[in-house]
């Protein structure tokens, strides 16, 4: 007998912590953040308890039955159209009011569902008390008191759920005023004279004529019954317009559901009055993080200490990793005896994959540093700090939260770009989000700052780097405001969240989950990236060239002659390979920005993934110098190869240049064409080339 | 509702500032967003904080924490300005 499958909608507001109550019941790994809009996709997480199936789907959150964004729209059509068995419904116990107007518009869906009353610990500790046995008497639906954090009332919800799930139906008690809901009663009636039934009662499909809901008024407008109840809807539609002194049935509606929750509130929730009359926690922090001339000061503050952490704790354990891939290059090179494949595994795999992995101390750093703004709640307060700003530039507010993803890695800032409710700001967004440098990208400028720039000054490029990311982002926003979209300014409103000090284990988790990603892409994708470019750059051996220097190399009278002989041999080895003729081919296209052909050809590959610049460049050099020189490490490498114009140069195509390929796949999607693919290429392209070149030219004049 | 005694913007409240909320000039989805922040008529609200430039806005309804910018706040009519 296979055991019985429960399919659950979670459903509830923004920020209520419906990922996280999934991630304590099932141990999944749901993101978690502490903003509104974390979750933008929904995601499917089962797992088996008392031998029940569970499939439980997370839901981006939403505030009503509109679709104000992207995300709540995937969230109305899951509910509408799919099927599930039960929905929970997540509350956040401190804000039960706005909480419950949600729960009241799923109350005339005829669903079977179950309240979880969220984050009880923060309840406990305001002293808002919830009398959650009355509230399920009250509402005819299940309360049980929950906290994700703490880890309490899970079993309780589950077992709601397997009893609901076993009953046969669930009358839930929604209650409006009087008059409207004479109204109700009217339809109703009219609907069971005529003996109409429908998958949800005839009481709900009267409630759900009257607030205009789409799917309930087209089934019936097929109807024949629609004839003689239309003129009874019209009826009633002015008697509840009349009766809420307004023209607009939603806010008759919002009214309705907030004199029935307040009511209901009235009965089962007790503050404790001392807890609440003294300054919240929030409000004192918030004197001073969003303070109207300190804050951004503050935030820019945070920035900077955080790229001082990155070079600063980032290098002590880089020596440590440099020193392993070295041994492990030795150790490993001594064993194999067949010289073709030694360069391969060494010169190929080892150094194209210790190079990458040489940074993950920097992004573990970076990655903590997201993680606290994510889920402290400081996100929104940077949002609502930039957003006089960002106006200024055409951007939205909210667009800060892709911006700062977008430091991590662009593929999760794409998707969060759904946040944003208007089509032309999530366009502008999606275009700007590459400008931010992405996690991958701080290998790169580690690797330059480092070669050119002492250890006291490398933390202060570092930041330099990104605030210049971040600003030629904005002046591109603002030009794409002025010609592309152009167009009235989008509404800003936004919750912010109270403070919530992460626990360790969430950071912990989240800082995990994506370096295993970090190491999981250098040994797979980045490990097969450097064996092509190893390939590409080996091949094919030119004996005549080896032969010709042989005999020099005999005719070589001393040691350092012999040695700058096979240092030259090994550079035209590599400038006679593959990937040495596509460098030579497209050099001159780099020439006006003062890349040698290793640059251009490194550029190319960071098309593939930015870690690749990094790994193809550690390739290149290894097998152009001495492969014995295990000393002379790439840093060296590329302070004695590259003047700095160049570098300087180079840094500001990695800044702009197109996202690499998977982001270019994700971008190409949420934007909804492949046309926009060919804008952004052109864009960053044209951004690119004359921004390093200006660069060039500037960094040689200035000499 | 309350009587009308001297309406005014809530884009016009200095911060501190206590009012209720008598009318909403918004319309469609931004109305429905607003409401569902518990933005109603008949609301007490606190002007929390605003920008130097008094661009953007903090107010707090009931136990919530709510950002706006100038034009929202201009949509919204409070009177009972404490
Ligand atoms: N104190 C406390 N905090 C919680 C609890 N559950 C969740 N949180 C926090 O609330 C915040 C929001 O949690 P999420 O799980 O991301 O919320 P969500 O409902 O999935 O949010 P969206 O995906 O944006 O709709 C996070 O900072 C959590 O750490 C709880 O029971 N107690
Ligand atoms: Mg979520």
């Amino acid at each position: 007998m296979s055991a019985k499958q429960i399919t659950i909608a979670l459903v509830g507001q923004p920020n209520v912590g419906k990922s996280m109550l999934i991630n304590s019941i099932s141990g999944a790994r749901l993101h978690v953040g502490n903003f509104t809009g974390v979750t933008v996709e929904k995601t499917q997480v089962s797992f088996e308890i008392d031998g029940y199936d569970f499939k439980i789907i997370d839901l981006p959150g939403t505030y009503a039955f509109t679709d104000y964004s992207i995300e709540e729209r995937v969230t109305h059509e899951f509910l509408i159209n799919e099927p599930y068995d039960i929905i929970i419904n997540v509350l956040d116990s401190t804000n039960m009011e706005k909480n419950l107007q949600l729960t009241a518009e799923l109350m005339t869906m005829s669903k079977k569902m179950v309240l979880a009353l969220n984050m009880s610990d923060e309840a406990d500790k305001e002293g808002i008390v919830i009398n959650a046995g009355y509230l399920s008497q009250l509402l005819g639906i299940p309360c049980v008191s929950v906290s994700a954090v703490a880890k309490s009332g899970l079993d309780e919800l589950i077992q709601s759920v397997i009893e609901v799930i076993n009953e046969p139906v669930q009358e839930q008690k929604l209650i409006f005023s009087e008059a409207v809901e004479e109204e109700i009663g009217l339809i109703e009636n009219y609907l069971n004279r005529h003996r109409f039934t429908a998958a949800i009662s005839n009481r709900n499909i009267a409630i759900n004529l009257l607030q205009k809901e789409t799917k309930t008024y087209r089934v019936l407008h097929d109807n024949p019954l629609w004839i003689e109840l239309q003129p009874i809807l019209i009826e009633a539609d002015h008697h509840v317009l009349l009766h809420h002194d307004t023209d607009d049935m939603k806010e008759a509606f919002a009214e309705e559901y907030r004199a029935f929750n307040r009511g209901i509130l009235a009965e089962t929730v007790k503050t404790n009055i001392t807890a609440q009359s003294k300054k919240t926690l929030t409000e004192k922090i918030d004197s001073v993080l969003i303070h109207p001339f300190f804050g951004i000061p503050i935030f820019l503050f945070f920035m900077w200490g955080l790229f001082q952490l990155t070079f600063e704790i980032g290098s002590i354990p880089m020596d440590l990793i440099n020193v392993f891939f070295g041994w492990l290059g030795e150790t490993v090179g001594a064993t194999i005896g067949n010289e073709e494949i030694r360069s391969l595994i060494v010169d190929g795999v080892i150094s194209g994959v210790g190079a990458v992995i040489l940074f993950v101390p920097n992004i573990v750093i970076l990655f903590v540093g997201i993680a606290l703004l994510e889920s402290t709640g400081y996100m929104s307060r940077v949002a609502f700090l930039l957003d006089g700003f960002f106006h200024k530039f055409g951007l939205h507010g909210q667009s800060f939260i892709p911006l700062v993803s977008g430091f991590g890695c662009s593929i999760p800032a794409y998707m969060s770009a759904r946040i944003l409710k208007n089509d032309r700001d999530r366009l502008l967004t999606l275009f700007v989000i590459g400008f931010m440098s992405c996690g991958a990208r701080l290998p790169v400028y580690v690797l330059f700052t480092g070669a050119f720039f002492g250890p006291a000054m490398a933390g202060n490029i570092l930041f330099g780097i990104y605030i210049l990311g971040a600003i030629i982002g904005l002046i591109a926003a603002k030009v794409l405001k002025m010609t592309a979209f152009k167009g009235a300014d989008e509404p800003f409103v936004m919750e912010m969240p109270k403070y919530r000090l992460p626990s360790l284990k969430l950071i912990w988790h989240t800082v995990l989950t994506k370096t295993m990603m970090y190491l999981k892409k250098a040994g797979t994708f980045i490990a097969a990236a450097s064996l092509l470019v190893w390939f590409l750059s080996t091949y094919p051996k030119n004996t005549e060239l080896a032969t010709s220097f042989a005999t020099k190399i005999e005719a070589a009278t001393s040691e350092i002659q012999v040695k700058q002989l096979e240092n030259k041999l090994a550079e035209e080895q590599l400038s006679a390979s593959f990937l040495g003729q596509i460098g030579h081919t497209i050099e001159p296209l780099f020439i006006p920005l003062g890349f040698d052909w290793k640059m251009a050809v490194a550029l190319q590959t960071g098309l593939a993934a930015k870690e690749v610049v990094v790994s193809t460049m550690s390739v290149l050099y290894s097998l152009g110098s001495d492969a014995n020189e295990q000393s002379n490490s790439l840093v060296n490498a590329i302070h004695d190869h590259i003047p700095f114009p160049s570098a300087v140069a180079f840094i500001v195509v990695i800044m702009t240049y197109l996202p690499c390929l998977a982001a270019s796949v994700v971008f190409t999607r949420e934007a909804g064409g492949i046309k926009y693919f060919g804008y952004l290429f052109t864009f960053t392209t044209i951004v690119a080339y004359s921004l390093a070149f200006i660069a060039y030219h500037f960094t040689l004049w200035i000499g | 509702m309350s009587e009308k005694s001297t309406m005014t913007l809530l884009s016009a409240c200095t911060k501190g500032g206590m009012a209720t909320v008598c009318k909403i000039n918004a319309t469609g989805p931004l109305k429905q967003r607003l409401v569902s922040f518990g933005l109603m008529r008949g609301v007490d609200l606190v002007m929390m904080e605003c920008s130097p430039t008094k661009s953007t806005f903090e107010v707090k309804v009931g136990t919530l924490n709510i950002a706006l910018r100038k034009e929202e706040a201009a949509l919204i009519e409070v009177c009972n300005v404490r």
